[in-house]
């Protein structure tokens, strides 16, 4: 009875005729890749799992700087990380309902209510107790991971074997259907931060500034941290659980060694974290290292060319230091050059 | 100009008071930090809060802007309750600066004054309008040429500056300042309450909480003295004649030849 009412839901999630075009487009994503390997004689082009890793790649370097770069402004680097730990766990629930009902739930399907049930419980006990701290986070993080073990190690026999991947990420095992929950994750976060930009700029900027101007700041919070969790969820693919957060970390610290404004900011952790996931992806299939720990290793080399660069920037630019401010109506540039006098 | 259209918003207005604070008592836990206060800032008017440090000025300020329940009394902004309040556009706030601690934030000047007109953009797109008001704006506060910079990159004046630009872009009537010079040096300390006095002059209502008294009755119309309770209100020479000061802030005050020091 249940595991037929799980096999409903898990069929409308995933057999639609909304996933059937997703698929196609999939499949003709594919087939473009694997062309162009052909000309080009690309070998790891020839294989359809790497046409899929390409793409989840490509959505996730686009969902979780965008994501990110709102987080780590607002001093939120570690939620995802926290996040993460949960999305495992329902990783975990999900493997474990199935041997236990012999049902089919993707657990990527089960990760992603889990995480998001995790991400409000945090932001609940953010407002209710007033304060984020890392505490609430650790906590969050290690409850999670716990009860994901536990799962695991419950019913042994038929769950280990495919837990690496889970923690670590695996290129291999990326499948048309995950690909096609990709796009729908990323259609979700972008349309949202699109709408909800401005709200989520005022709010990241400053909470109490925001709440004057009438911005529900709860509201967006968890809106925010709900986002989160479907990116954990949906990098988690490639990343693996112990690495996914640093998609949404990394790479935005990059860019805001480089650029100046939020929108620059935002344009920029995109594009250097494409940068690390075609590097990262191309190195991993042929050095066989695992994908995860390689995206991060060559986002950390970005990130560190980037704290140069910004520093070279930062140097030329305190040549031409700020004029001083007149009066109210005064012309601006009668006054002498000042330093800035508190940074 | 945003000044203009805001004193035509004014003459629609019936006269209600912007700011009306009646008997306004709130606390944590079970000390009050505002007893039983009653506020009322008319339009046009400069009010200046003063008071010793813990003595409720800010916790008045986030009542009176709608931030807060009051335990007892009520809090009208712009002649709605201010807790209900939905013209969010018609109020300017400008705290201390929020980039001074740790914010290392990517954002230049002219993102933030656009902030501004987020209020009337809703969930819409920022327009070509909305852009020459945020132009219009840091001209009238004398920073446009800073628009590109990086807001780190400021000094604290002009970052306050900054602040000021966001609720004129927004047509703020009403504009609440809390303890808007912390940080900032003497000189653009000045120069900032000089930009007031322009602003008030142009027909905008400035409420305003500031430590340095001597600035506040130099500049200020009004005089509000506040610890806890309100001790004095009225006109800024009576202000500086009264004994109001002493009792407010108990033994701590100092009067020396060029003001009033605590």
């Amino acid at each position: 009875m249940i595991s037929a009412a799980a096999a409903a839901v898990s069929s409308v999630l995933l057999l639609s005729a909304p996933f059937d075009l997703l698929s196609r487009l999939v499949g003709l994503w594919s087939d473009g890749l694997g062309w162009v390997g052909d000309r080009l004689g690309i070998a790891m082009l020839e294989y359809v799992f790497m046409h899929h890793a390409f793409l989840v790649g490509a959505l996730i370097a686009v969902m979780a700087p965008l994501i990110g770069t709102f987080l780590v402004h607002r001093q939120l680097a570690l939620i995802g990380d926290a996040l993460a730990h949960t999305a495992f766990a329902g990783v975990a629930v999900g493997l474990f309902v199935n041997s236990l009902l012999g049902t089919g739930i993707s657990p990527y399907v089960t990760a992603i209510v889990v995480a998001v049930i995790a991400a409000l419980a945090i932001e609940l006990i953010a407002e209710t107790t007033d304060a984020y701290n890392d505490v609430s986070m650790a906590i969050v993080l290690s409850t999670g991971f716990a009860l994901g073990a536990v799962l695991i190690s419950l019913n042994t026999g038929g769950l280990a074997v495919g837990i690496n991947q889970y923690l670590f990420g695996n290129l291999s095992t990326v499948s048309r259907e995950n690909a096609v929950l990709l796009i729908v994750l990323f259609a979700i976060v972008s349309l949202v931060v699109t709408v909800t930009y401005k709200q989520l700029l005022y709010v990241t900027f400053d909470e109490t500034a925001a709440r004057v101007a009438g911005i529900n700041v709860p509201w967006y919070n968890r809106l925010m941290t709900t986002l989160t969790a479907l990116v954990v969820v949906g990098a988690m693919q490639i990343m693996g659980v112990i690495l996914v957060a640093a998609m949404l970390v990394v790479p935005v610290a990059a860019a805001a060694q480089l650029a100046r404004g939020f929108r620059e900011a935002l344009l920029a952790s995109v594009v250097l974290a494409q940068i690390a996931v075609v590097a990262g992806i191309t190195l991993s299939f042929n050095y066989n290292t695992t994908a995860g720990g390689t995206i991060v290793l060559v986002a950390v080399g970005v990130y560190i060319v980037a704290v140069l660069a910004g520093k070279v920037q930062s140097r030329r630019a305190s040549d031409e230091v700020p004029e001083r401010v007149g009066g109210a109506r005064r012309a601006a540039d009668e006054g002498t050059a000042e330093r800035p006098t508190d940074d | 100009m945003s000044e203009a259209s805001n004193a035509a918003r004014g003459s629609q207005d019936d006269g209600a008071p912007l700011v009306d604070v009646r008997g306004l008592t709130f606390g944590y836990a079970a000390a009050p930090v505002v007893e039983d206060v009653d506020l009322r800032v008319d339009r046009g008017e400069y009010v200046g809060i003063v008071g010793p440090n813990g003595s409720g000025k800010s916790t008045l300020l986030r009542l009176v802007l709608g931030l807060h329940e009051p335990d007892a009394g009520s809090a009208e902004l712009l002649g709605h309750p201010a807790r209900a309040f939905a013209e969010r556009e018609r109020v300017g706030y400008v705290a201390q600066d929020v980039t001074e601690d740790e914010k290392r934030m990517p954002i230049t000047v002219s993102e933030v004054v656009l902030m501004g007109r987020f209020p009337h953009a809703g969930f819409g797109r920022v327009t070509a309008a909305d852009r020459d008001r945020v132009r219009d704006a840091l001209a009238t506060v004398g920073i446009e040429h800073l628009a590109d910079r990086k807001i780190t990159a400021l000094s604290g004046g002009q970052r306050q500056r900054t602040y000021i630009a966001r609720a004129l872009a927004g047509e703020a009537e009403l504009l609440v300042l809390d303890e808007p010079t912390v940080g900032v040096d003497a000189e653009s300390v000045d120069a900032f309450f000089d930009l007031l006095d322009g602003l008030v002059d142009d027909g905008i209502t400035v409420l305003l909480v500031e430590h340095d008294i001597g600035a506040v009755i130099e500049h200020a119309s009004r005089v509000v003295c506040l610890n806890r309770e309100v001790y004095f209100d009225g006109d800024p020479a009576a202000f500086a004649e009264s004994d109001a000061l002493d009792r407010a802030y108990g033994t701590n005050i100092r009067r020396e030849e060029g003001g009033i020091v605590t």
